[in-house]
């Protein structure tokens, strides 16, 4: 997919002004949010729970060369053949070929952020049918449009413009009426199961690697990943190298973070793990079975100082809790992860020059740190990204002037306090309430209003209160 | 390539040579606690506690008292069908049974028909977060899990489990490897992709039923 991250502002806006998108997104507003938090709270100790997580991802990463290799071992012991790839062509190449070696001329897939990474989409259709199963990647994959939430790709989409879709894609007609939400699942059921019972090959991701057994584990609640890799004779997993753990055990506790972190479930409705290919005795399951290992800067985290979000287990808490993807969607966000964990992976996938309003498009309330499953200090990424943009001088020449300036007043705090209590004085002077134009702050105010100040600055006050308190 | 992937990340790491399995073990038990992980508890028994979050899940399980009651349960679960199309998993309690006549029943992995009532065999399940623990295997294709449109699942009461760590030993006891596949079953398939209303029946079964034999 090519990033249009760099347009991040124009899109942005645009967002903010798309009615349907904006209807869509307050549908989705707060329901991952409140389902996310009655989970927490059915759980004992859910903080250590998070502390747990982090640390079977950090050690796993720590020893990733050994974890990693050991799972492909296994892998391989059961039957299954393990890719190598290293930049997105070569994976593209290696999944393509594998296509054509299997006679392909369908692929059903079930979701996988991995496979939207590479692009893998546009190669194979190229050559062959290739259908998305998910039913909200379905949904966008009929709109030509790239999945505006990770664990919710058409979490955009209003009823009304899935209606219009499927008219059009399954009954060639236009304006029919509008249809309730069960008759389009129907619907997609009934067009989707031909697709599966038809397909040569199944395309999934991964959610985690077990080391010790070689299983890949799948999680879904349609039931799409298994129909997938279960019914076509070949099925091929793209998983990035990140998403080792070292056993079963391991697995477990991660599932207790995930689909709560993700959804509010306990467990989705489908937890699978799969483990090599058909066995002599199976009466079902695919004979050809591939997973293909993608680094694609992976390596380069793990040895830079961006290794933590290497812990990503792609749940999607972070972005639901953010108030900036809230309020614009994941088009905006001009690549494959939106977000929080958006505007730390993209910079790293595509560089930074090409993604430089990401960083910057976070308020750092730290909502997105506090509710991630593997503790990722998200906020701190963010503001380490733009630590290196002003070190590459990637900020504009009067942002730079003013961070310095600032810097500098800061560092002399008599001349900080006589600003501060300046510019509050003749804040209160220009009027009550709030302002919606500065000057010198163009800029900022042209999006939001400034409550203008009412009594004396933060510094005062606390001053005034010591007094009171000392006995 | 092989080699090529895992020097990149030995470099990342700052690593010479590979690491030795002491070494990864080592830090394993130095790093990570050897107590369980935070995990719900619940008041009452495994069984209990199982129906309660089945139920929770959209589904709905009852108690029999023996394996020979399976058909009548069965029959009575689907009363308001015409005709019953019913593909069972080839195991020694589901073999043998009397079925009503006019069902067509046969045993085997599911096919293309999408109006089918599969009956299969778990080999556990979990108390904790209710979900029923299906391998493969040649008494239980992984396909009758997912195709028909009606899944009734048939457990014993002392197979229940509490969590998921106690499913694995049980599991590697026999074979000493994992089979082909193990799908934990929590419910019906579902979506929430039309905006964000959960609908049952997306692509794998609309109904998940459980009979316990106590």
């Amino acid at each position: 997919m090519k990033s249009t991250a760099h347009r991040f502002k124009a899109q942005a806006r645009e967002a903010l002004h798309d009615d349907t998108l904006q209807q869509a997104l307050g549908h989705a507003k707060s329901g991952f949010v409140d389902k996310r938090a009655a989970a927490v709270a059915e759980l004992p100790d859910f903080e250590r729970l998070r502390d747990r997580g982090q640390l079977i991802k950090d050690h796993a990463l720590r020893n990733l060369d050994y974890y990693i290799a050991q799972f492909a071992d296994n892998v391989e012991a059961q039957g299954g053949t393990v890719h190598w790839t290293s930049t997105p062509e070569e994976a593209r190449e290696t999944i393509l070929g594998l296509c054509r070696d299997a006679g392909a001329r369908q692929v059903i897939k079930a979701k996988t952020m991995a496979g939207e990474e590479i692009g893998i989409n546009e190669t194979l259709e190229r050559e062959m049918e290739t259908v998305e199963s998910d039913l909200g990647e379905y949904i966008i994959q009929l709109a030509k449009e790239p999945p505006s939430h990770i664990i919710a790709p058409a979490v955009h989409k209003t009823r009304a413009e899935i209606t219009r879709l499927f008219d059009e894609h399954h009954h060639h007609v236009d304006g029919g009426r509008l249809r309730e939400a069960p008759e389009l699942v129907a619907e997609a059921r009934q067009v989707l199961r031909e697709k599966f019972l038809d397909a040569d090959v199944g395309i999934s991701g991964a959610n985690f690697l077990v080391a010790e057994t070689g299983s890949v584990v799948l999680v879904t609640n349609e039931g799409n990943a298994d129909l997938s890799t279960n019914l076509p004779p070949t099925h091929i997993v793209i998983a990035g190298v990140e998403k080792i753990v070292p056993g079963l055990r391991d697995a477990s506790s991660m599932l207790r973070l995930l689909a709560r972190s993700a959804t509010g479930q306990d467990m989705t409705a489908y937890t699978t793990f799969l483990t090599g290919a058909r066995r002599a005795e199976d009466l079902d399951g695919p004979e050809n079975y591939h997973v293909v290992l993608i680094d694609n800067g992976r390596t380069r985290m793990l040895g830079n100082e961006f290794r933590e979000m290497l812990r990503c287990i792609r749940c999607g808490a972070c972005l639901n809790h953010c108030p900036v993807y809230s309020a614009i969607g994941g088009h905006a966000y001009g690549w494959v992860y939106p977000g929080p964990m958006g505007s730390v992976l993209t910079p790293m996938f595509i560089g930074l020059d090409g993604a430089r309003d990401l960083p910057n498009a976070c308020t750092l309330n730290g909502r997105c740190g506090s509710v991630c499953p593997v503790k990722i200090p998200l906020p701190d990424l963010l503001r380490r990204l733009r630590d290196y943009q002003f070190e590459q001088h990637l900020t504009t020449r009067t942002t730079r002037m003013g961070l310095r300036v600032w810097g500098w007043v800061s560092r002399h705090p008599r001349l900080y306090h006589l600003g501060t209590r300046l510019a509050t004085a003749m804040l209160r002077f220009a009027g009550r309430g709030s302002a919606s134009r500065l000057p010198l702050a163009g800029g900022w105010t042209a999006a939001r209003d400034l409550p203008l100040p009412t009594g004396s600055t933060f510094q005062q006050q606390w001053k005034a209160r010591g007094k009171e308190r000392r006995p | 390539m092989r080699s090529r992937v895992l020097e990149a990340i030995r470099q990342a790491l700052g690593r010479d040579a590979p690491a030795s399995a002491d070494d990864v073990v080592a830090d394993y038990r130095e790093s990570i606690p050897d107590t369980p992980p935070p995990r719900q508890t619940w008041d009452g028994g495994d069984a209990e506690r199982l129906i309660e979050r089945l139920e929770k899940a959209s589904a709905t399980a009852e108690r029999i008292p023996s394996a020979a009651e399976i058909p009548t349960a069965v029959a009575r679960y689907l009363a308001e069908m015409d005709a019953v199309n019913l593909r069972i998993g080839a195991h020694p309690d589901l073999q043998g049974l009397t079925w009503p006549s006019s069902w067509e029943v046969a045993e085997g992995p599911a096919d293309a028909a999408d109006a089918q009532v599969s009956v299969t065999r778990a080999f556990a399940a979990v108390a904790e977060t209710g979900s029923l623990v299906m391998p493969s295997s040649p008494q239980r294709p992984t396909s009758l899990n997912f195709l028909p449109d009606i899944h009734v699942v048939v457990l014993r009461e002392g197979e229940i489990v509490d969590y998921m760590e106690a499913v694995w030993p049980k599991l590697l006891a026999e074979t000493g490897q994992l089979p082909r596949a193990v799908n934990f079953i929590t419910g019906p398939s579902r979506t929430a992709d039309v905006e964000q209303t959960l609908q049952l029946g997306a692509h794998g079964p609309r109904r998940l039923h459980v009979l316990l034999v106590t």
